[in-house]
């Protein structure tokens, strides 16, 4: 028996999976680092306030 | 080499490079996926599923590259002891274990109306799998030796040898089509070679430098992040200290 199947809905499927992961990795990486970069800031700002 | 072991002359570099890499990376890319969605004509063999090969090859060549930039930045931390070597093999390690992953679920979805099933266990999708699942020990055994100030430098050197030891995979990945019967087909493009048609071809070199420049790009943030964790680190170190 053959199994009909709409190919489109595959594309569609991995291409999302594609360009949202690439999408979300991106704007992680460019938070995190922006969130670790501010904390740097800040403890050095602390830092030379305390002394 | 050495020139760029000054964190700070780095920092310079890396600032207006990463924006470089990832804006022409991401036009690049995506360009290259609406150019095979809406442009390219579908394959004799497979029909519309072809399209998944310009987000399949490409994720697939990163999780590779991605696990050799670790080995490579391995062995120069091991043996040439350069500062920012295992910062840039740890700051490869989550994009190349993404990469891979999205390869593995987008090579799932295609083997399905091509090959009548989500997945085998042949050379090439096992020995992949293993990939993804050495890049989750490398992040936790880089993160471990992270959080485990008191360890030192002999905690980063295991992360680099078991980095240098996973790249044994990248060879296995690379000939299981060769060596074993696979559902897989061969190797398509090889050096210089390529028996894929000029209507896919292009299109997958652009979505591969599209990708790669992203890569690059990821991996200067994440020794941005690396690099800064470590600043704050030592400073709040300092301060308890004092």
């Amino acid at each position: 028996m053959h199994e009909r199947l709409d190919q489109w809905q595959f594309v569609m499927a991995a291409l999302a999976i594609g360009v949202i992961g690439t999408l979300v990795l991106v704007g992680w990486t460019l938070w995190a680092m922006k969130r670790a970069e501010a904390r740097r800031d800040a403890s050095r700002n602390s830092g030379q306030r305390g002394t | 080499m050495h020139g760029f072991a000054n964190p700070a002359r780095f920092l310079r570099m890396a600032r207006w490079l990463m924006p470089l890499m990832l804006i022409p990376g991401l036009v690049l890319a995506f360009g290259a996926l609406a150019w095979g969605l809406f442009m390219v004509p579908p394959d004799r063999l497979m029909g519309q599923t072809v399209r998944i090969l310009f987000i399949h090859v490409p994720s697939a060549w990163l999780g590779m590259a991605g696990w050799s930039t670790i080995a490579i930045a391995s062995l120069t931390e091991l043996v040439w002891r350069h500062p920012l070597a295992g910062i840039a093999a740890r700051a490869a390690a989550v994009p190349g274990a993404a990469f891979t992953a999205i390869c593995l679920a987008t090579g799932s979805i295609w083997a399905r109306p091509t090959w009548g099933t989500w997945w085998v266990w042949d050379g090439r999708l096992t020995s992949f799998l293993i990939l993804l699942f050495l890049y989750f020990g490398y992040i936790a055994l880089a993160g471990a030796a992270q959080r485990d100030a008191a360890a030192g430098e002999g905690a980063s050197r295991v992360t680099a040898i078991f980095g240098l030891v996973g790249a044994v995979n990248i060879p296995i990945i690379n000939r299981s089509v060769v060596w074993w019967n696979s559902l897989h087909q061969p190797p398509s493009i090889t050096a210089g070679k390529s028996s894929i048609d000029a209507a896919f071809l292009y299109p997958l070199l652009i979505a591969a430098l599209g990708f790669t420049l992203i890569f690059g790009g990821l991996v200067l943030a994440r020794m941005r992040m690396l690099l800064a964790d470590i600043q704050t680190e030592a400073r709040l170190r300092r301060k308890a200290m004092a």
